[in-house]
Order: structure tokens, then sequence, then C-alpha cells
């Protein structure tokens, strides 16, 4: 469900393809509902090793992340802090892992490739960036973690899922058309360095 | 360990926890005129949570980034310093007690056999680098907590000497380009010119060490330091890789002599959560802490 409040768009879980139809590559929203942090191991073990993940995220949201999270002493977990990790490295894993899994909405630090483009695409999900580093702003959201598995993994590999609210700001990085926003960004930063390098090699020639 | 390791421990510990919560004068300071700069609304959300998320940090005294990461102390120890045998078994206690304490995220993952250690100690973690000093009696410490994302961009190689300084602007710029848009910019960029590719190495690190605003007093190198800032600034991926006026907080150039048949050279680079601080022991253990003004240890 998406709704505007305080001048501010709202994604509530569960979120269907249509929901994400009206957001756009750089649109800013906040996020509440079921998000479930998983990084490296997790997107492994459920596209290389066909394991089933241990907690239900159909139409809701999944987090690159390794967070740090304090065992309470009723033996409940808080999300101490947990900020994006970089989502480049889950791209190979990641048009198999929205598959399988049925996630509608991946939150992440930097650019994806063309497997998520590609499940964005067929599966009608969205990639989004959160502002990395910001782990404080990302834990308050937190309202409680839901669920710990595969604590086998070692904190940062886990798999969390949290409930929470508004979190955000979440910026719309791959739509439900396949749209790519951090790929044409990167064409244009890579047009600039070229420019830049011969500029460069000229200005130092401190050989001779 | 005797009671005066234990109270160096103590600061150590105490001086981590204030690290992870709190960024160096020098950064906030660099970060702050930064945002002042960017004019996108974008641009402008970005930063605003970043200052948020610091002001978090100290109300809720927690770690400010999850990635607290590997913990490296670069030590420049008088050799009439009294702990100074002790030095290595107080920094690697100090950085087990501030990881269970705080709590710092278990970053120590033992290569080979691919288990993670759970404590942030390891064969060699925390790094130690050692420069010895001679006929002091203090102790002077930066402890750096050295993200991953962050680690990605850094590359060291010796180059042919026809490949010149441009050569090394030219690799400085791909990695810029190819890994620094997601090491959470606006980045510190250290850049090492020397013999071979790790003593280039280990000097790209330690220019990240260095003051905010500083410049190398060769003046061909702050040349470099000022040509680099303003190509990558150039490049314009701002905060986040999502486009800005400018994306580095600075380049520090650190370098020394070479072989006539190579030019050793690499970058290394940190996050805008730059979490480097430095510290000073005098030999009756008081302490200064010289990258935060005005704060005490608890």
């Amino acid at each position: 469900m998406i709704t505007r409040r305080d001048g501010k768009t709202i994604l509530t879980t569960p979120v269907s393809r249509e929901d994400l139809e009206g957001l756009h590559v750089g649109d800013q929203f906040y996020l509440t509902g079921s998000l479930t942090a998983g990084r490296d191991m997790v997107h492994y073990r459920v596209t290389e090793e066909g394991r089933p993940l241990p907690v239900e995220i159909r139409n809701c949201a999944l987090l690159h992340a390794g967070p740090i999270a304090r065992l309470r002493p009723d033996g409940t977990y808080e999300i101490v802090a947990m900020g994006p990790t970089t989502s480049m490295r889950m791209e190979r894993f990641e048009y198999e892992f929205v598959k399988r899994t049925g996630v509608r909405v991946i939150v992440g630090k930097g650019a994806m490739g063309p497997h998520t483009e590609r499940a964005c695409r067929e599966f009608g999900a969205i990639q989004c960036v959160f502002p990395a580093g910001s782990a404080l702003v990302a834990a308050t959201a937190v309202e409680k973690v839901i669920r710990a598995e595969w604590l086998d993994l070692g904190m940062p590999e886990a798999v969390w899922q949290c409930g929470v609210r508004e979190y955000g700001p979440l910026i719309v990085a791959i739509d439900v058309r396949g749209r790519n926003w951090l790929r044409e960004k990167k064409e244009d930063y890579l047009r600039r360095r070229d420019e830049q390098i011969p500029l460069l090699r000229k200005a130092l020639d401190f050989m001779g | 360990m005797g009671p005066q390791a234990a109270e160096m421990r103590q600061a150590v510990a105490a001086f981590l926890a204030l690290l992870s919560q709190r960024l160096p004068d020098d950064v906030e300071a660099r970060l702050r005129e930064m945002a002042a700069q960017e004019t996108d609304p974008l641009t402008r959300t970005i930063y605003e949570s970043m200052f948020r998320n610091q002001d978090l940090a100290r109300t809720l005294g927690r770690p400010s980034c999850q990635d607290t990461g590997i913990l490296q102390f670069w030590v420049k120890c008088g050799t009439r310093f009294p702990l100074m045998e002790d030095v290595e078994e107080i920094l690697r206690q100090a950085s087990a007690q501030a990881s269970a304490d705080i709590p710092l995220r278990p970053n120590c993952v033992e290569t080979f056999d691919e288990i993670n250690t759970g404590t942030n100690i390891g064969t060699g973690v925390p790094t130690l680098w050692w420069e010895p000093v001679p006929r002091w009696d203090g102790c002077e410490i930066y402890v750096y907590m050295a993200g991953g994302g962050c680690a990605l961009p850094a590359y060291a190689t010796a180059l042919m000497p026809g490949e010149g300084y441009g050569g090394i602007a030219d690799f400085v710029l791909r990695r810029m380009t190819d890994f620094g848009v997601n090491a959470c910019p606006p980045l510190l960029v250290g850049v090492g010119v020397a013999a071979t590719a790790e003593t280039a190495a280990v000097l790209s690190k330690k220019a990240l060490m260095r003051p905010i605003g500083s410049h190398s007093e060769t003046p061909r190198a702050a040349e470099m330091e000022r040509l680099l800032e303003d190509s990558i600034n150039a490049i314009g991926f701002g905060p986040q890789g999502l486009g800005g006026k400018r994306s580095v907080m600075g380049v520090h150039v650190e370098h020394s002599a070479r072989h006539p048949a190579a030019l050793g050279a690499a970058v290394s680079v940190g996050c805008w959560s730059h979490r480097r601080g430095h510290l000073r022991f005098q030999r009756d253990l008081s302490c200064e802490i010289l990258s935060h003004k005005g704060v005490a240890l608890l």
C-alpha cells in the first residue's frame, strides 16, 4: 500500500506490483512493515544451495545489511546499528533470489546490474538505496526484530526479519520498468573521468 | 598485566567507544563545509541524514555505523615509554574489551578457516604499525576503524617509471569510478608514491591519518593532491554516488624515494564516516586526545 503523509511517500508492506508502478527512479520514500536483512551468505544459501529462506518475505522488503544486534535479557534482539552494505556483491544472485522469494523491495547501497534490472522488470520489484553510514537513522526506525535465523553464519551474515516504521529516506535506483538510474549516472561518471585523465597526465609530467 | 598496563588498556577501550560514536573534528568540519555548498535537494537530503545519524550516535551512545571495521593502530612509540613491551598486548585486549562492551560488530574472519572469531581479535588483527621514536618516553597512537566498503577501492602496484605520475593519477581515477562510488563518499583519498608496491601501500594508508586540510610539504606532491582532488570532484559522483559538486574530503599524498627502474604507487580510501582518532600518552600515562577537542574519556 502506498500513502502520502506530511509530504512523505510511505510504502507499507505487503506491496504489490501496482503499488510500485507510480514510483520512478530518483523518487524518495519511506518504508513501513516487514524488512529482512540478508546479504552474501543468505543469497548463496538460497540461490546456490537451494535452501528455502527461513522467513517469509514475499511482497515485503529485503535489506542488504549486516547489523549490530544485541541480545536482551528476555531473549529478544535489539538492532543497535544497521546501515546498508554494497549491493553489487549480491547482483549475481539477485534474479534468482527475487524469483524464489517473491521479495518486492530491495534496499542496499549503490548500483546493481542487469540481473536485478531483469528481476525488477519480470517480477515487479524495485531496488533502492538508503544513505549508507547512517546506521542509526536506520536502527531507530526498527520497532522490533521479528525473527533472527541462520545465526550460524555469524551476526553480519544472518537473517534478521525486522518490523520497521517509516524507514528511510529510500531512493529508487531501479524501478519496475527495469530502468537503472545509477547505471545511467555511472556512464556520466565514466565519461567525465575519461575527460580528466589526459588533463592529469599532462599536468603531472614531473619525470623530465 | 600490571596496573599501569590495565590503566592504558582502559583508556584505549574508552577511546574506541568514543571513536565509534563521534567523528574527529576535522572530518565533521569538512563535511559541514561541503554540505553547505550543495543545492540539489537529494544531495541535501543525504547530508541531512548523515548529520542526523551522528547526532543519534551521541544521544544514544551507540556506534554511528554498523561496520565498526577492523581495528588498526599506528603506534609512534618512544623507545623510553615504560610500557613499550606491553603495548601490543594492551591494544589487543583493549580491542576485545571494546568489542564486547560497546558493542562493536565482530568483523574478524580468520582466512582459510573462514570463521568469524567473534571477538575482533585474530591472526594479525588488530593491525599494528610500529614507528619507534628514539629517546622519547611517550607514545602516540592513531586509531582507525577500517570498514569493509571503503577497503575495496584500494590498489597497489609498481609502475614502469615511464608511466610517470600521470600513470598513478590514471589508476587512482579508475579506482574511484569502479569502486569509490560505492565506498560511502565523500571520500578521503590517500596516495602513496614509493619504491615498491607494499611501501607505497603503507604510505597511502598513513596518508589517511593526516588531518583533513593538511598538504604535503613537497611542492609537486602538494600540486598532485590539488589536481587529483579537483579531477575527482569533476567526475561528480558526490555523496553516496548519487551526484554532487564535491566527491572527496581531500586527497593526501605521502611519498618516499624509489628505485630507478620502478615507481611504486598505491591508493587507499576512507569513507565519509572516517573514524580516525589520535591519542598521546605521556610516561605517567596521562592521555591527551588530539583528534576530538573538548571530550574526556570515561
